[in-house]
């Protein structure tokens, strides 16, 4: 993890038959940046977000994660991240702390450090009450917040979140991007993607993929500078109207 | 109508396109013929058995040689002592072991009377059963070769015949059940999933969203099945006819109509399951916990519906395949007509009425 | 009876609408509910997953029954008259609602005839946006991408020329430029005369509605047209930025001029309690000038009239 670059991808490519899905990517994430991840649908987003997961193992390039290799080193940088996706969350027929116990011992965490965390998270969202209630039971945007809470339980060196905010109301919204702020400010990676182009702006740094290729890679601000537009939005849109990629 | 046929042409494009249902609805018949035809027989053949010859005589050597020439046996072992007896049957090797006693030919010529004792394996009761049977049937008919040799003053000759399956054939007794339970599995389980999979897939809002009526939705997805189901019939009665070669003796065109009764009646229940379950597991589980264990354990086919105690003859009576499997057995078997059957046959046509009917009125309009 | 008049002006009326869910009917979906949508207007419900759009549509669609409350549809009960309107209506559920077996092409044929009509019949209705999609239209719908399986839900739903149509959440989980297209769409059918109700969980497609109505919690928190609702907002509105973000908003949490300031983009939005509290915000900005602390004026977003009525 040299200069505290926690991802590094080098030509990263992935081919499916004759699709090239991801078209070799480079791009560096440094530690404690929150980086968004954009891009249309079908232009390679999840797909590069599979190989840097240890998921899917890339067809050529190089890649580290955390510092372990993503051709060899799959199983270790599992270890070293978080996950959350707007589908997959948190087991809705468990209570709010069996969802941390079981978490926390898939990652071998000790019972202490489980109790511990729980408390700590509990107390941090006001959900102290609600400890022992199923998550079902739980209204969207509270779910959402726990997810995230659990994603990081194990202190990742970096949380992939994939369209964490979809859906949720607008107050909420942002108390879930107080928690990616706080969690960067520990130093946790965040690398996210989103289809709000407003939560593009309260990234660090934003990369934009169009057709599996990088098109644009720099803070918002310089980015609307270079495009000049006046917003994220209107950045989005002029590239990604570029793609001649039609479907998936 | 023109609804109605389009309705029925998607339902078949989801058919073919899934090689994972194609499979279950056209191979399955196929296979379960094939396995309960060839390698779930109840029929013993070549059972190894071992001899404990202490006799070594002319009788003895005679009759082992006829035990291991019929078709049931084959000698595995000869043993020499009796602790042997026992090692054989813990390893597992033979099924039954017949002793001679010592001077076996002696005690039969001079006082008329001599002991074989035949051990089996009763672990499995019934083949241990068969063996012994078997085993003494041989040895009977070797008893009646000297006794006709010597004439004795008095003897009761048994002759038996059995009627219908004179060759005590298995295929008889499960070509029926088989087809009971392929018509079953066809029509009830594939229709319940069908619909429930569109519910859960959403397509069913904006079916009921339609001008389509909602009961024609669901007649419309029973359809195909019930033309697939026939094809069924079909090669069901193909291969049992000529690969296992059980004869159809009464009306083909009324073993045909009768099968075609009995799957109106599983399309039924079919229906009414998808309008109960929620979800295609779900559906999955009430066809196989509700229609197939009955049908296995009930319907006459595995177990004598006779020897059961009162409350599961009762129960049985509901279980349409224990009709239709009487119905199958009557006809094919035994060639009657329909004035035999007619009872069993207006018993399934009011089944069928009652679950369309209920299934059509539980079939929700809305949502919930 | 004014029902000839109704008929003429209003594409859906709701009133007093009332829903509720489980056993003891405790979870309340819809909490007394009404408005009215006028014939060939555009209109939006806005409001977050779980607000209770979806049970609105499946009730005004006929799929669901009110526990109260009284709603017509074309002039036509939702209860009484299911048949009528669900002859006349269009409707895309949330859920992708396509048989993803069926080609593109036997998808739309397939609701056409559903619909007692034909491809042909009513080609000009759904030519602009069919032929977007029409050279993929051997591939199977369930390898299409988000966007155009959007496009192809929509041409199935207006195949038959509904007289309103009902579109739950067409846009989620479809990336900007597909949304964009699909509103354009969207305006495109509201030259033909259909009158659209569309929910959405996105702040910024409120603008391209006629009206709409924000809900929340199953409550409706204002109706207006997307100015109307903006004009409402009466509290001063700034929007700062320094260097420290996240730090800038917790120092001007604790403001007692500060109503609310919550992240906007690139700036927070800072809600005053009044007037006065604007003076008070300059000096506090012009003393942290040394993290390049920025303040300027802006105009209210929807999505800060949908927080101020959240907050209240």
């Amino acid at each position: 993890m040299s200069n505290g670059k926690v991802i590094t991808a080098e030509q990263l490519t992935k081919r499916f038959g004759d699709f090239v899905a991801v078209d070799h990517i480079s791009f560096d994430v440094m530690k404690g940046e929150i980086f968004g991840f954009l891009g249309a649908n079908g232009a390679g987003k999840t797909t590069a977000m599979r190989m840097l997961c240890g998921l899917s193992l890339p067809t050529s390039g190089k890649a580290t994660v955390a510092g372990f290799d993503v051709f060899k080193e799959n199983e270790k940088i599992k270890k070293s991240i978080g996950y959350m996706s707007q589908k997959f969350s948190l087991y809705e027929d468990l209570t709010v702390k069996e969802n941390m116990e079981f978490y926390g011992g898939i990652y071998h965490k000790s019972d202490k450090f489980i109790k511990e965390k729980t408390t700590f998270i509990l107390n941090e969202l006001h959900l102290t009450k609600e400890g022992n209630k199923l998550v079902k039971s739980l209204p969207l945007g509270w779910k959402q917040k726990l997810a995230f809470s659990v994603a990081i339980f194990h202190e990742p060196e970096i949380v992939f979140l994939d369209e964490p905010t979809g859906g949720v109301d607008p107050v909420t919204r942002r108390e879930f991007w107080n928690m990616i702020y706080q969690a960067a400010d520990r130093g946790i990676t965040v690398f996210v993607t989103t289809h709000y182009m407003d939560e593009a702006e309260y990234c660090s740094r934003v990369s934009i993929m169009v057709d599996g290729r990088i098109e644009a890679l720099d803070t918002p601000s310089q980015l609307k500078k270079t495009y000049e537009a006046a917003s994220m939005d209107e950045v989005f849109l002029r590239l990604a109207r570029k793609a001649v990629r039609a479907a998936d | 109508m023109r609804q109605f046929f389009s309705f029925i042409k998607k339902e078949f494009y989801h058919i073919w396109r899934d090689k994972r249902t194609m499979f279950i609805l056209l191979g399955m018949p196929v296979v379960q013929i094939v396995i309960f035809g060839f390698a779930l027989t109840n029929e013993v053949k070549n059972a190894k058995i071992a001899i404990l010859d202490n006799s070594k005589d002319a009788a003895t050597t005679s009759l082992s040689a006829q035990l291991n020439a019929s078709r049931y046996f084959d000698i595995e072992k000869n043993l020499v002592s009796y602790t042997q007896v026992e090692e054989e049957f813990k390893k597992g090797k033979i099924k039954l072991a017949v002793v001679f006693p010592q001077h076996f030919s002696e005690d039969l010529l001079h006082f008329n009377k001599a002991q074989v004792q035949l051990i089996a394996d009763a672990s499995d009761p019934n083949t241990a059963n068969q063996l012994t049977n078997y085993a003494t049937a041989i040895i009977m008919d070797y008893q009646n070769r000297i006794t006709n040799e010597r004439k004795l003053p008095y003897t009761i000759n048994t002759e038996m015949r059995m009627l219908y399956n004179p060759q005590l054939k298995g295929a008889f007794n499960f070509v029926p059940g088989v087809m009971a339970m392929v018509l079953l599995l066809v029509c009830t389980m594939m229709t319940a999933i069908t619909i429930v999979k569109e519910k859960e897939m959403g397509t069913m809002e904006v079916m009921l969203v339609s001008p389509m009526r909602p009961q024609m939705v669901v007649l419309a997805k029973a359809v195909p099945y019930l033309l697939l189901s026939t094809i069924n019939i079909a090669s069901i009665l193909l291969l049992s006819r000529y690969v296992l070669e059980v004869p159809i003796n009464g009306s083909l065109i009324l073993l045909v109509f009768e099968s075609i009764l009995f799957t109106l009646v599983s399309l039924s229940l079919g229906l009414l399951i998808s309008s109960m379950a929620g979800s295609q597991q779900a559906a999955m589980f009430i066809s196989l916990i509700g229609m197939f264990l009955p049908t296995i354990m009930l319907s006459g086919f595995m177990f004598p519906v006779e020897n059961m105690p009162l409350p599961l003859r009762i129960v049985s009576n509901i279980v349409p395949a224990k009709w239709y499997y009487n119905i199958v057995k009557s006809v094919m078997i035994k060639g009657v007509g329909l004035h035999v059957i007619w009872k069993e046959t207006l018993i399934l046509g009011g089944m069928m009425l009652f679950f369309l009917t209920l299934a059509i009125k539980r079939f929700k309009i809305r949502l919930a | 009876m004014d029902k000839t008049k109704e008929k003429v002006v209003a594409g859906v009326v709701v009133e007093n609408i009332i829903k509720t869910y489980g056993k003891k009917k405790d979870m309340t979906a819809l909490n007394d509910i009404s408005f009215d949508v006028q014939k060939g207007e555009l209109f939006g419900l806005i409001g977050p997953d779980g607000a209770g759009k979806t049970s609105l549509f499946r009730i005004l669609t006929t799929l669901l029954l009110a526990d109260s409350g009284k709603a017509t549809v074309d002039g036509f009960d939702v209860v009484k008259d299911y048949k009528a309107i669900r002859k006349r209506v269009g409707y895309m559920p949330g859920r992708f609602s396509l048989y993803p077996d069926l080609s593109v092409e036997e998808n739309l044929n397939f609701f056409a005839t559903i619909f007692n009509t034909s491809i042909e019949e009513n080609y000009d209705l759904v030519k602009d946006i069919y032929v977007q999609i029409e050279p993929f239209k051997k591939r199977k719908a369930g390898k299409l991408s988000g966007g155009m399986k959007q496009k192809l839900a929509l041409s199935c739903a207006l195949i038959h020329r509904p007289s309103v149509l009902f579109l739950d959440e067409p846009t989620t989980g479809v990336d900007a430029v597909s949304r964009k297209e699909f509103w354009e769409m969207l305006k495109g059918l509201k030259q033909q005369g259909i009158t659209i109700l569309v929910s959405t969980p996105y702040m910024d497609e409120a603008r391209l509605c006629d009206r709409i109505a924000l809900i929340q919690n199953g409550k409706i928190l204002s109706i207006n047209s997307p100015q109307g609702i903006v004009n409402d907002f009466s509290k001063p509105l700034w929007a700062v930025k320094s260097d420290r973000m996240l730090h800038l908003q917790n120092e001007l949490q604790e403001k007692d001029f500060v109503e609310n300031v919550y992240p906007f983009g690139e700036f927070h939005h800072v809600v005053m309690k009044n007037e006065s509290g604007s003076e008070q915000l300059r000096n506090f900005i012009t003393a942290h000038s040394s993290e390049n602390a920025v303040l300027q004026q802006v105009k209210p977003d929807i999505e800060d009239c949908f927080i101020d009525l959240m907050k209240n």
